[in-house]
């Protein structure tokens, strides 16, 4: 917890390696973070601003610009439901309000567990869907009270773990390019099957 | 265009704009906001600031601008000025829309002005009532933070009244580099602060409280002093190191209560290091001298001028007449005007008959070598193709040079080679920085050139040499550390420039009026206007009466002869050898030795304690002349507030003397002082005081005087490495900006930013020695031991420790002896963390 691990400071390097200048790792960093600890301390910062030759506060600046880097503790699962209008009209508020019940918290809380979080959120572009809500920003469509709690109780028991993995996970699949193929230039030395 | 063409050289025509309906004639490249306020028209801004990139971050400079394709609401701090352009800033739309900008700025401001710092002088108080709405509709609840927070021991942060226009944290990144405050959150809830117990601390964190437009920064020692409306204001210099920015000296009910930066475009763009704007704290103390003393025994008490001056004056003749005037010494002066310096170097030479005169604190650098090398300015020397830095850090002493510097590399591109015993705040700026091991930098410049040295420093030596073939290179030569004697470092100066030609210097030795002191002859061999003794013989024995026969000792020579029992007075003006004096050990031994001392000083410092009689002094606010900075710029320096007790000005201090000793140095003000000085030295000849009071004088005038003292006296043969003692580490020891100095100690604001002390060494040397990081050490040189904290710091080079000069302990005085060539130390451990290890 904290400052990133060894193998994420390995990584850490390689990612600046990829740009012209340290600082454009910046995002890449903090993503690094929150995915090691499921959201980024101040302790992350401090180290990522040591890599970077950045100051913290250089770091914070970017950091808390962007509402989806999580500056305290969140649970394993981030439970975003959405009241904007057209989920308001599809029984948005009726969903919080279940979820709200399901889970024992008020919006903003995380359970004693550590295993959710519940979060009240502004439009998240599924209208067509209402109501709707996100767990760690994967969508579930039109959801009955009946499958969120299914889904809770799912969770819960450690399943759907392939579908929705722990909060600050990047990707489950580290790809790997030969750098020579991607060297950065216009297109050229894109791998050949997608230049 | 005009400056150009004005030249004579390509007259460049100028852009055609149509403001408010009236043709106006623009530069190419210039924002529409300055070029309408060239023409008379002022366009409101928040943000916009004329020393740092627009980023149009407020609205308030919106104004209709029609480039052809219609009007729009454009901000004018981010649009260049083109040909044809048509700029209305008084149309109904332009009001109506700057109108919002400021209905939505007040939206959560907090209008708590009756109880702000800036009320009365608020630009957001100012542009609403010129350009704002009156009213506002807005009746919900404000945004609410905690009134003010301290971002840094001096700065205070009120966010409610933040309006988030980006100046301040502009400036931390981009002219100080120190990034320690950003925009945090977004939206609404948008604020300026700094990391978490990372606090705000920068050299120039005071420049942002100057340049809020509102009251959200304010500063801890002018908080609730004044109102605006209270002050009184006097334009002059900064005296707190030598590079003389420009100031605004303001004063509420004869008391000092802030110092703002003055924007002049050859020193310091406006700017001022949060020491030289706060330590005017220092004049208020309490504790300052306000009557003269004289010793009773044990203790100084309280006397008259007139027995204060008969006493001293008695002292000095009677020595005079036993053992001759070369039993006299004046040692010090950098504290005085240039007048003060005048008088006092005429007292010393006509009167006292002494050319033991030195306002040096051996360390410096010899005069002859400050005084007769070719000179750039501030502004050449960020012009120039390639700068060489062989001095100390300095964004510790002549911070607002290092700003200068900065800027010229990170805006300019100016390439910076620097030469350094350890890694320095410029190191990160600099093209190439070589180290040398103390003593030898004459050998690392010797190895630059003869294409010797290390292979692994092989390629910087010769990306070194590839910049010194540069047009135009200029080096910024001071002391780099005081643990080692300057012989070496003048040398390595003086090699590179027999071999790059045409080569100029800037001094970088910090003392406030230092070359001002050294201009007037306050210097063995050294007289009025940078002439030697023997070449101004002829013209100063005229006009003062006699001169010495012979060159006399410097400071470190009087503290020799002092111990030898060879000064039978000793004049102190302004000078704390046992404080300042990089070797304690003699310092001592000198105060002590000499049959008499004199003090004249502002406070009582050690040295002064240790005085027969003390003559009080006033401050440099509280009298008038000129002083001269690094670039030998002569700017005036004006009086504020009326000095404490009794004191008197150093010259009239001087005129007295001469009066008791039977002399008389023809003085009645310092006006008149300045104009023997404009008579008499040849450097300042024509530096008339019309001219210093004239709008050219506004920056100061560099007195470029020639100077043929150099080529007669300079040695640059011997070079040698020393012998290495593998047991033994180098010190460096070079200045903090916050010390042990009186005028940060007497200023409560500034007195708890001096770092204390501590030992820094390169961690692969305490591994080596067994030695851990945070261990209390024990730092002993032939001459003393210290102990101290020591730290692992990966900037310090192999085989060196560092140890700030007179901070709060001991202190490095305690290690040097001045007359070796560098001083070896030993470290080892005392105690692990606060535990003492005994045995
Ligand atoms: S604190 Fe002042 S200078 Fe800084 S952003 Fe706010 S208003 Fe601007
Ligand atoms: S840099 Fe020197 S002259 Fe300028 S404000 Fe600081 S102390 Fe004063
Ligand atoms: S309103 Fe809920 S997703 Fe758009
Ligand atoms: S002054 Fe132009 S946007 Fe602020």
């Amino acid at each position: 917890m904290g400052r990133l691990n060894a193998g994420n400071v390995a990584l850490a390097h390689e990612i600046i390696g990829r740009y012209p200048r340290t600082k454009s790792a910046l995002i890449p960093l903090l993503h690094l973070a929150q995915e090691q600890d499921g959201w980024v301390s101040d302790e992350a910062m401090v180290h990522i601003a040591e890599l970077l030759d950045l100051t913290p506060s250089e770091v914070l600046g970017t950091c808390s610009f962007y509402e989806m880097f999580k500056r305290e503790p969140v649970g394993r699962y981030l439970v975003n439901v959405c009241t904007s209008i057209a989920c308001m009209l599809g029984g948005g508020d009726e969903l919080l309000e279940h979820c709200e019940k399901s889970l024992g918290l008020t919006p903003g809380a995380t359970t004693a567990d550590g295993l959710f979080t519940l979060n009240e959120v502004e439009c998240i572009a599924a209208c067509t869907e209402a109501p709707c809500l996100q767990v760690n920003y994967r969508y579930f469509h039109r959801i009955t009270n009946e499958e969120v709690d299914a889904l809770f109780a799912d969770l819960r028991a450690g399943g759907r773990s392939g579908e929705i993995p722990p909060h600050g996970t990047l990707t489950r699949v580290r790809q790997q390019v030969d750098p020579q193929r991607w060297d950065g230039r216009g297109g050229e030395g894109l791998p050949e099957e997608r230049s | 265009m005009t400056d150009i063409a004005e030249n004579g050289t390509e007259a460049v025509r100028g852009v055609a704009v149509t403001l408010n309906g009236r043709v106006i004639d623009a530069q190419p490249g210039e924002l529409v906001i300055n070029a309408a306020e060239r023409a008379g028209v002022y366009i409101p801004r928040f943000c916009h600031h004329p020393r740092m990139q627009p980023v149009g971050m407020c609205r308030m400079c919106i104004v209709e601008i029609d480039t052809g394709r219609g009007p729009a609401l454009l901000p004018s701090c981010m649009i260049p000025v083109a040909e044809g352009m048509v700029v209305e800033t008084e149309s109904p739309v332009t009001r109506k829309a700057q109108d919002g900008v400021l209905e939505f700025l007040l939206v959560n401001h907090p209008l708590d002005c009756p109880v702000c710092d800036k009320g009365g002088e608020c630009p957001l108080q100012d542009q609403t009532v010129a350009f704002g709405p009156g009213e506002s509709r807005f009746v919900e609840e404000k945004r609410h933070h905690e009134k003010p927070i301290a971002i840094s021991d001096v700065v205070q942060l009120d966010r409610e009244r933040c309006i988030l226009c980006d100046r301040c944290t502009r400036f931390a990144k981009t002219v100080a580099g120190d990034p320690l405050i950003s925009f945090v959150n977004r939206g609404n809830e948008t604020e300026v602060n700094t990391f978490p117990d990372h606090p705000f601390a920068s050299y120039f964190s005071g420049n942002t409280v100057q340049i809020c437009p509102v009251g959200a920064l304010t500063a801890t020692p002018y908080r609730f002093k004044a109102r605006p409306w209270d002050l009184d204001q006097v334009e002059s210099t900064c005296t707190s190191c030598s590079v003389g920015c420009r100031v605004a000296v303001e004063s509420s009910s004869n008391q000092l209560v802030r110092y703002l930066g003055v924007d002049v475009d050859a020193v310091n763009w406006g700017w001022l290091c949060d020491k030289g704007r706060f330590d005017f704290e220092a004049v208020n103390s309490e504790n300052r001298l306000a009557r003269p003393l004289a010793r009773q025994g044990d203790d100084l008490v309280e006397v008259s001028w007139s027995d204060a001056l008969t006493k001293a004056a008695s002292a000095l003749g009677g020595a005079k007449e036993r053992h001759g005037s070369s039993s006299i010494a004046v040692v010090g002066g950098a504290r005085l005007t240039n007048e003060e310096a005048y008088a006092w170097s005429k007292l010393a030479r006509s009167v006292l008959g002494t050319d033991s005169v030195d306002a040096q604190m051996g360390d410096g650098l010899p005069s002859d070598v400050v005084l007769g090398l070719p000179r750039a300015t501030i502004d050449e020397t960020c012009a120039a193709g390639t700068v060489v830095l062989l001095g100390p850090d300095l964004k510790e002493e002549l911070p607002i040079l290092y700003l200068r510097l900065r800027d010229a590399v990170v805006n300019h591109g100016l390439n910076v080679i620097e030469i350094s015993a350890s890694q320095t705040s410029m190191t990160r700026y600099a093209a190439v920085s070589l180290r040398y091991r103390p003593g030898e930098a004459a050998v690392l410049v010797q190895e630059l050139f003869e294409h010797a040295g290390d292979v692994d420093v092989q390629a910087d030596l010769g990306r070194a040499r590839a910049l010194l073939e540069a047009n135009n290179v200029v080096c910024v030569l001071g002391r780099p550390s005081v643990a080692e004697r300057a012989d070496s470092v003048v040398q390595a100066a003086l090699r590179l420039r027999s071999r790059v030609p045409g080569m100029r210097f800037l001094s970088a030795l910090r003392r406030a009026n230092i070359h001002g002191a050294l201009d007037m002859g306050l210097s063995p061999g050294m007289l009025p206007g940078r002439v030697s003794l023997e070449e101004g013989r002829e013209v100063f024995t005229e006009a003062w009466g006699q001169l010495p026969g012979s060159v006399g000792l410097d400071t470190a020579g009087v503290l020799r002869a002092a111990a030898e029992g060879r000064i039978q007075a000793l004049i102190l003006v302004g000078a704390d050898p046992l404080a300042d004096f990089p070797d304690r050990d003699l310092a001592r031994r000198g105060v002590a030795g000499a049959g008499f001392v004199l003090a004249v000083d502002c406070f009582a410092t050690d040295s002064v304690r240790q005085a027969d009689v003390v003559l009080p002094a006033v401050s440099y606010a509280e009298k008038a002349g000129t002083t001269t900075n690094i670039e030998g710029r002569v700017s005036r320096l004006h009086q504020k507030v009326t000095a404490p007790g009794t004191t008197r000005p150093d010259w009239m201090i001087a005129c007295d003397l001469a009066e008791r000793l039977g002399g008389d140095l023809g003085f009645e003000t310092a006006e008149a002082i300045w104009d023997e000085i404009e008579r008499l030295a040849p450097a300042h000849s024509g530096l008339t005081a019309q001219r210093l009071a004239s709008s050219e004088g506004l920056e100061g005038i560099v007195a470029a005087g020639p100077s043929s003292i150099l080529e007669t006296t300079m040695d640059v043969t011997a070079t040698a490495t020393l012998p290495v003692d593998g047991y033994s580490l180098r010190l460096v020891s070079t200045r903090k900006l916050y010390d042990n100095g009186t005028l940060v100690q007497q200023s409560p604001s500034l007195a708890p930013l001096a770092p204390g002390e501590v030992v820094r060494a390169n961690p692969a040397d305490l591994d080596r020695l067994g030695v851990a990081s945070n261990d209390r050490v024990r730092v002993a040189s032939s001459r003393g031991a210290v102990v101290a904290p020591v730290e692992a710091d990966a900037a310090v080079a192999r085989g060196t420790v560092l140890l700030a000069f007179n901070q709060s302990g001991s202190g490095a005085a305690d290690l040097i002896d001045v007359s070796l060539p560098v001083t070896e130390v030993r470290v080892e451990t005392v105690g692990i963390g606060d535990r003492e290890v005994s045995g």
